[in-house]
């Protein structure tokens, strides 16, 4: 349980729904692309809106 | 452009780790003996090189499509973390990191705790100096994995890191106190900056799809984080000035 809490607070960190808005973005990037659709451009744009809301969070909190 | 961009990426940001883990190995060795200390440091050196050792080669034999979707998830993950914290320190939200202060911590508390020899070392000295070397020299092995078995090439990660390793271990040894001078928060954002720019890069190329100009999209990429960076630290501290 500790290693897979040490990996979870590793690669996901503080901020789990970052992780997960990026999971989600590579998901429909992957699904563009299968369609025929190439989406070089989402992942990059979910970054912004992905670091947009977790920052609004953090400092909110604050 | 990519060889340079790699050895730079892997060096900065193993030796913002390793400037961490020399002020553990310093508390730990000040306060409690140098002998636990080295010793502990020595153990977790040569486990490191084992997850490495082991890591590198089985990654090779990953289809380098799915190892780029799966390295370049997991790097924007992790360095949207590291983005994020040195955003928010850049920005005045977030207390800048201090070696110094967290070297007076570990001391206090290493300096505080009971005695206990095993196998002819002072335990607590070689357990912190271990755990501090390990859980820093993680983050290296993972870069050095990740980036170098993306790129097909370990050996130039692990060169970056090897000169960030030299370097730190030598100016330590020279000054024996924290590296409170190194200009940590700064590299902490360009490592952030650069894990951001490699995850939108593989992950986008691990779904299928093409950059514009292939491989020459990495700078570009590279140059709309720090602008985007950039942007998120001027909004944040105008916000902060409107509040105050």
């Amino acid at each position: 349980m500790k290693f897979l809490r040490f990996w979870w607070d590793f690669v996901v960190g503080d901020d789990w729904r970052a992780a997960l808005g990026i999971a989600i973005a590579i998901g429909i990037a992957a699904a563009l692309v299968a369609g025929g659709i190439d989406a070089w451009w989402l992942i990059p744009a979910a970054v912004v809106a992905v670091l947009y809301i977790s920052l609004a969070r953090e400092t909110k909190a604050s | 452009m990519t060889a340079a961009f790699l050895v730079a990426s892997a060096f900065l940001a193993s030796a913002v780790e390793f400037v961490e883990a020399l002020t553990i190995v310093l508390a730990a060795g000040l306060t409690r003996g140098w002998r636990s200390s080295l010793t502990g440091l020595g153990a977790a050196t040569v486990v490191l090189a084992g997850i490495v050792a082991a890591l590198g080669p089985t990654l090779k034999l990953v289809p380098i499509d799915a190892l780029r979707l799966v390295v370049g998830a997991l790097l924007l993950a992790f360095g949207l973390q590291w983005l994020r914290k040195a955003i928010l320190r850049a920005s005045g939200y977030k207390a800048l990191h201090d070696e110094e202060a967290i070297f007076a911590r570990e001391a206090a508390e290493a300096q505080s705790a009971p005695s206990e020899t095993r196998a002819g070392l002072d335990w607590y000295g070689f357990t912190l100096s271990f755990k501090g070397v390990l859980l820093e020299g993680l983050e290296v092995a993972f870069i050095v994995i990740t980036f170098g078995s993306t790129q097909g090439s370990i050996g130039l990660a692990a060169l970056g890191a090897g000169i960030a390793l030299v370097l730190v271990a030598t100016v330590g040894a020279v000054v024996h106190a924290p590296l409170s001078r190194v200009p940590e928060n700064t590299m902490k954002f360009a490592v952030g900056v650069m894990l951001t720019t490699f995850g939108i890069f593989w992950s986008t190329e691990g779904v299928g799809a093409r950059w514009p100009g292939d491989d020459a999209a990495l700078p570009v990429v590279l140059a709309f984080v720090i602008a985007l960076s950039f942007a998120s630290v001027v909004l944040l501290r105008r916000r902060r000035l409107v509040i105050a």
